[in-house]
């Protein structure tokens, strides 16, 4: 039997920036070269056995130095769960609640947010555990009821919403393994759910009602019997084709290439050993040679670059204009575009890289250089200092075209205070063409 | 481009100099009838561009050499996200079915009926609809789909967006058209009005782009200006040409998002800037707090300021998965979604540029025919419309009625959306559908333009 193939090139500072990029939110100013000095066994542990999950730093802030909001306020949601993301000491957790809402992806647009940030919690509370507990808490989860007309399916009126998407964007895979006519007698097992709505209160007492279930006997993924809603997620949880989508969808979020065939089924038999618990998974990800692999880089999603740039300069929540730029950039936290969560593969286009640019811009121009900073006119030495400013390395492919604009920009220097002024306004240029290089915006 | 353009550019043009000369071997505007120096002249940042090329050639330059070859013809896909139920948009109240299959959801008479078929009516929220159908710039596609239907959201709009049954394709049909129509070096032929890339727009060759508003397209340096500030712009989109061909899928994503956006930029900058448009609807748009009309509004624009469009993308406001509570979402998208079409088709009119452009609207299937008590599930066969000055006006496929459902109680397709795509392939964009649609020739073509 195969197993799991395990790095064995060098831990230096480069491969641990990729470590807490994919499975956090980026190092925080000398954090790279800390994580390095552990090695890669003792880096990995930190992140999947985090000592402590408390927030580090000053509490987040809305733009007029007020608490944020996140129950009330439009946005504050967004940048409460940002603020967890830069200032969480367990960043792996905070990571997989990102990818749990990806995976199990809900939407504000029809719950509500108090029952969104209710599942947040669920999430993260999950966030390292067993796969078939968090699929159960999940079907049950108030937010999701809601979303996928759980609490819309009665054995009077059967609503297949949950049922499809439990086995096509859940656990299995579209097509794999079921049929239409599994469906609709899944559907049947996960009737049973009820709600009450009223004026102030909303949406509330979630609640499972036997009399709105079908008690009946179904036939589902070639097993027959009185299949409850419990049952429903464990027919789905427990398939043959489940283990194989479970490891290659969570696979995906760390590594961009498919998994060899070998590491694949190596993978799927330790999660079903290990009782489809999810973190000898991440144990086993995270150290994968394909992980460290320079030729093998991944677009920083939207949040991952936001909590980034400020977890690099060292700055918190102090404005919630994160959540319109997130918006902008195509991820608004508790609001994917659908139920199969944001599409990972097309993060970039002209639109969205123009919000990488704003988002960048936030970050400056709190920072900007004033106008009387000294500074040589070197592009080189402008070049290094911007990079700096980012605690990140450039290709040489873009520090030479970034030399080259600084130099440009140097020659157009005519008078003797532009030959004193450009540096500066040049530097102050080169951090945000640094922040929406291809070498930053990847990681 | 207006005289103005040219002014504001001559500005920009100053504000570079001292760069270096554009470099030897950069290709001429052969038979485009115009100087270099005139490509300097009307396109924003085009000399602060050019310095150092990189591998790929300035797509300001791109632009506007496609911009000069002429007007070409322009479909604009709309796309209704979640499955729109066909039987409330045009209600069959004609057939005896639809009043036991629809109890609480059936559209109650009144509305205006459909001319091509008596069985048929408007929902009065798609008046405007109805009424651009009276003048025969309509072609209704009253089930439209493709044989073994797939129920899933996510499967069903990959195929259309594909173009193909083909679960496994990762070009969209509209970006394989423009492998063929387009030009490598025109980021504008291809876009998508809203935050992200349209899927049908994926090409495997040339570039495409999305813009939220034309008017809201600037870049800024915060501490920055002057020379070292404008020449920020031409350089991350420098940057991004030197990349643009990394085997690394993840940096050719961002090097070709930088190295488009530098060049979209400097061709929107006449419509407006810092969110300011300068452009004046030709029509009147419906306002809301979507911005799918603002976005027409702003496409209209720019089709009349001559910029090289070929393909545009749209997601209608709403979301049309209704499951339950059909009865209060689904009105208010409809008629949104009616009165800006109407609109926008107003605006094309105006300026006198309706005969090039023509609108499909599509969703990834239709919905169950009976109702699942306050809303209907996933169905099969769904609806579509071409809308223009061009559509024939004349409905593709029939209404094949509700007494003769599928066995998962779906209505049957009566047209195939790739017979749809490879007519206006070879009708409206001159090209032959095999190259566009795999198998492409295969499927009956439905006379679609006029």
């Amino acid at each position: 039997m195969s197993r799991v193939p395990r790095y064995r090139g060098r831990f230096g500072p480069e491969q641990a920036r990729r470590l807490l990029w994919r499975a956090g939110f980026g190092p925080r100013r000398g954090q790279a070269e800390k994580l390095a000095r552990l090695g890669l066994d003792r880096a990995v542990d930190s992140l999947t056995h985090p000592r402590s999950r408390r927030l580090k730093g000053p509490a987040p802030r809305d733009e007029d130095g007020r608490p944020l909001a996140p129950r009330d306020a439009w946005g504050h949601d967004h940048c409460w769960w940002l603020d967890r993301m830069v200032r969480s000491q367990a960043p792996l957790v905070e990571r997989m609640t990102l990818v749990w809402h990806d995976w199990f992806a809900t939407s504000k647009s029809v719950a509500t947010t108090e029952l969104m940030l209710g599942q947040n919690a669920l999430l993260r509370r999950h966030a390292l555990g067993s796969f078939e507990q968090l699929a159960l808490d999940v079907t049950r989860d108030p937010a999701m009821l809601l979303w996928l007309n759980g609490v819309d399916n009665s054995k009077w009126d059967v609503n297949e919403n949950y049922a499809r998407e439990l086995m096509e964007l859940f656990t299995l895979g579209a097509g794999r393994g079921y049929g239409e006519r599994d469906v609709r007698e899944l559907a049947r097992a996960l009737t049973g759910f009820a709600y009450t709505w009223s004026e102030g209160r909303g949406p509330h007492d979630f609640r499972f009602d036997r009399e709105r279930f079908d008690a009946g006997a179904k036939r589902v993924l070639g097993k027959r019997g009185k299949f409850d809603w419990r049952d429903a997620v464990r027919l789905s949880v427990r398939h043959r084709k489940s283990p194989s989508f479970v490891v290659a969808k969570l696979w995906g979020y760390f590594i961009p290439t498919p998994p060899p065939r070998g590491t694949a089924r190596a993978l799927e038999r330790m999660y079903v050993a290990h009782g489809r618990k999810v973190r000898p998974l991440l144990d086993a990800i995270l150290r994968h040679p394909h992980l460290y692999d320079p030729g093998r880089r991944m677009v920083k999603p939207p949040v991952v670059q936001a909590a980034g740039m400020l977890r690099a300069v060292g700055r918190g929540i102090d404005t919630t204009a994160w959540s319109w730029l997130c918006d902008q950039a195509g991820q608004m936290l508790f609001e994917p575009p659908n139920v199969s969560g944001w599409d990972d593969t097309r993060w970039l286009d002209t639109a969205t890289f123009r919000a990488r640019w704003q988002m960048a811009a936030e970050i400056c121009n709190e920072a900007r250089l004033d106008d009387e900073a000294k500074r040589s006119g070197k592009p080189a030495e402008l070049v290094r200092r911007a990079a700096r400013f980012w605690d990140t390395p450039l290709s040489r492919t873009t520090r030479g075209a970034l030399e080259r604009y600084a130099g440009a920009a140097m020659a157009a220097a005519d008078q003797e205070w532009e030959r004193e002024a450009y540096p500066v306004l040049t530097e102050n240029a080169l951090r945000m063409l640094i922040a929406v290089s291809p070498d930053y915006l990847t990681s | 481009m207006s005289h103005d353009a040219r002014i504001c550019c001559a500005e920009h043009a100053r504000a570079g100099a001292g760069l270096p000369a554009i470099e030897p071997g950069m290709p001429t505007p052969a038979g485009t009838g115009l100087s270099r120096r005139s490509f300097l002249m009307r396109s924003a940042g085009l000399a602060l561009a050019v310095y150092g090329a990189g591998r790929l050639p300035a797509f300001e330059e791109g632009i506007a050499r496609a911009q000069a070859g002429g007007p070409g013809t322009v479909l604009v896909n709309v796309f209704l996200d979640g499955g729109a139920d066909s039987l409330s948009i045009l209600a069959p109240i004609g057939d005896s079915e639809y009043r036991r299959l629809r109890p609480t959801l059936g559209i109650p008479e009144g509305g205006q009926a459909f001319s091509e078929d008596a069985r048929l009516m408007w929902n009065p929220n798609a008046a405007p609809l109805a009424a651009l159908h009276a003048e025969g710039k309509v072609s209704v596609l009253p089930a439209v789909g493709y044989t073994s239907p797939d129920q899933s959201h996510f499967v069903s709009r990959h195929y259309w967006e594909v173009g193909a049954l083909d679960a496994g394709l990762r070009s969209g049909w509209l970006g394989r058209l423009l492998d063929v129509v387009g030009s490598d070096d025109n980021p504008l032929q291809g876009v998508s009005m809203g935050g992200s890339l349209g899927p049908s727009l994926a090409a495997t060759r040339v570039p495409v782009a999305a813009v939220d508003a034309p008017e809201d397209f600037g870049f800024w340096a915060p501490g920055s200006w002057g020379p070292p500030g404008d020449l920020a712009i031409p350089a991350f989109a420098d940057v991004g040409r030197a990349l643009a061909r990394s085997r690394d899928p993840a940096v050719a994503q961002a090097a070709r998002a930088a190295a488009f956006a530098g060049g979209v930029r400097a061709s929107l900058a006449p419509l407006g800037n810092d969110g300011e448009p300068t452009y004046v609807p030709q029509a009147t748009y419906p306002t809301a707090e979507h911005r799918f009309p603002k976005r027409l509004a702003g496409l209209a624009a720019m089709l009349g300021a001559g910029l090289p469009v070929r393909c545009a993308t749209l997601t209608a406001p709403g979301a049309w998965d209704t499951h339950a509570n059909q009865a209060e979402e689904f009105p208010q998208n409809l008629k949104l979604t009616a009165d800006s079409l109407f609109a926008f088709q107003r605006d094309l009119e105006a300026r006198g540029i309706a005969d090039r452009v023509l609108t499909l609207v599509w969703t990834e299937f239709g919905r169950r025919a009976e109702e699942n008590g306050s809303g209907t599930d996933h169905g099969a066969a769904g609806i579509g419309f071409v809308i223009g000055t061009r559509a024939t006006g004349r409905m593709i496929g029939e209404f094949p009625g509700l007494a003769s459902l599928d066995p998962q109680g779906n209505l049957r397709a009566t047209s195939d959306f790739r017979g749809l795509y490879a007519a206006l392939a070879a009708d409206w964009f001159g090209v032959d559908p095999a190259a566009v649609l795999p198998g492409g020739g295969g499927f009956p073509r439905p006379a679609v333009v006029r």
